[in-house]
């Protein structure tokens, strides 16, 4: 089962990275790639998988049909040249998921780049963080009314720290 | 003569001291304002004392800035009630004349209308603007880290004694499509990030060039050092993404968007 499991609009000019993971379901065999592409250059990221421009290494070992096994462990992908400079993202996958995606390399062009990254790194966006609500500390999102709050994932949050 | 021998018992160097996590949260704004801290002890009195600061520098915001309460500072000056109102009207104005300049009209406090004068509206930057304000009040306090959000802005900061080994604080951003689901999360250990969308409210950004709302799926998220101008550009490129990034390269550089 291939998975687009993650999209992150990185810098202002809509750098795309673009992870693609098989999970171990059905085969047993676990195995990561990692993909990093250029929108604007390959113009088909929709069916990502198929694009990867980079790739993971370690080779999947085959292993018996144990959905907690498969390819645990930390994986860098390839550094890829891109229009803005050099993007690496790592990958730590434990229990067959993907637990961390972490973009390693960034641009750093300039100055204003320093002082954004300095502030606040947008470097992860994996699909495990939808059903890893715990470990969200705030939420962002569009406004919600004051009724909304009660049924928010902020509300449910904040009760966990009262 | 002897000397006498004091055994000295070495003192074990104390360790970093673990923090532990408190929240507080009170409805203000039409929205709910949650406010989190990192501290060794999160009982401390100066800390209750300044997140009571935090919520009464909100709740006059909203006195003053409200288009809900007819007594705001706001309403009775439009109305010609008063010409004394406190003096964050004046700055406020400022920022929406700088806010509208600075986005090329993609953000607007003045909605025109089809007959008669422009209505002034700053409620799109003031949320923003006072969150940024009211967090001031912990930045004095020393050795807390703190997260402060109301209606989906947030802004993360750290007191005094913990520069340079800030918590980290993950904040999701949520899903436009799917309520109470993340779609990003965001480390951040000191700054803003703000989301401008339909999903909670319907299409309440009206584009101000064609007066419409903007309706759609999705959202944009703004992360960035200062909560007024994330929640400005936030706006901004919910109206035109395209657009306002580009404008956010060219002139605010230390803001960076993410579209969902």
């Amino acid at each position: 089962m291939r998975r687009i499991t993650t999209w992150m609009l990185s810098t202002v000019s809509a750098l795309v990275l673009l992870f693609s993971y098989h999970t171990s379901t059905g085969s047993g065999v676990g195995s990561s790639a990692v993909a990093v592409a250029d929108p604007t250059v390959n113009g088909s990221t929709e069916d990502g998988p198929g694009s990867s421009t980079g790739s993971a290494t370690p080779t999947p070992e085959p292993t018996t049909p144990d959905p907690t096994s498969g390819a645990e462990g930390t994986y860098t992908g390839d550094a890829v040249q891109t229009r803005y400079g050099p993007v690496q993202v790592e990958i730590t996958v434990s229990g067959g998921k993907i637990t961390e995606s972490v973009v390693t390399q960034v641009p750093w062009n300039d100055h204003h780049d320093q002082q954004i990254n300095s502030y606040a790194v947008p470097i992860l966006n994996e699909e495990a963080v939808r059903t890893q609500s715990a470990d969200i500390d705030m939420v962002s999102g569009a406004t919600f009314t004051s009724d909304g709050y009660v049924r928010s994932l902020q509300s449910a949050i904040d009760q966990a720290n009262l | 003569m002897s000397t006498l021998e004091i055994p000295v018992r070495r003192r074990p160097e104390p360790e970093p001291p673990a923090l532990a996590r408190r929240a507080w949260v009170e409805h203000l704004m039409g929205t709910a304002v949650s406010v989190h801290v990192r501290t060794p002890d999160p009982d401390r009195p100066d800390i209750g004392a300044a997140v009571a600061r935090v919520f009464a520098h909100l709740r006059r915001a909203d006195a003053v800035f409200s288009t809900w309460r007819a007594d705001s500072d706001l309403l009775r000056l439009q109305h010609g009630e008063t010409d004394e109102v406190h003096a964050w009207l004046g700055d406020v104005t400022l920022l929406c004349l700088e806010a509208e300049e600075r986005t090329d009209g993609l953000f607007s406090a003045w909605r025109s209308r089809r007959h008669g004068r422009a209505v002034f509206d700053p409620t799109g930057l003031v949320k923003g603007w006072a969150l940024a304000g009211a967090a001031a009040h912990l930045d004095v306090l020393p050795d807390i880290a703190y997260a402060l959000g109301a209606g989906g802005d947030v802004v993360v900061g750290a007191g005094s004694g913990l520069t340079g080994d800030e918590p980290t604080w993950r904040i999701g951003v949520e899903d436009p499509a799917r309520a109470g689901h993340v779609v990003d999360v965001v480390p951040v250990r000191r700054g803003a990030v703000a989301t401008s969308g339909s999903s909670a409210r319907g299409g309440h950004v009206v584009d101000p060039r064609t007066r419409c709302a903007v309706v759609r799926p999705g959202s944009a998220t703004v992360i960035g050092p200062d909560l007024t101008w994330a929640d400005v550009w936030a706006t901004a490129a919910w109206v035109d993404p395209g657009r306002a990034a580009r404008l956010l390269a060219e002139r605010d550089p230390g803001y960076r968007l993410l579209g969902h």
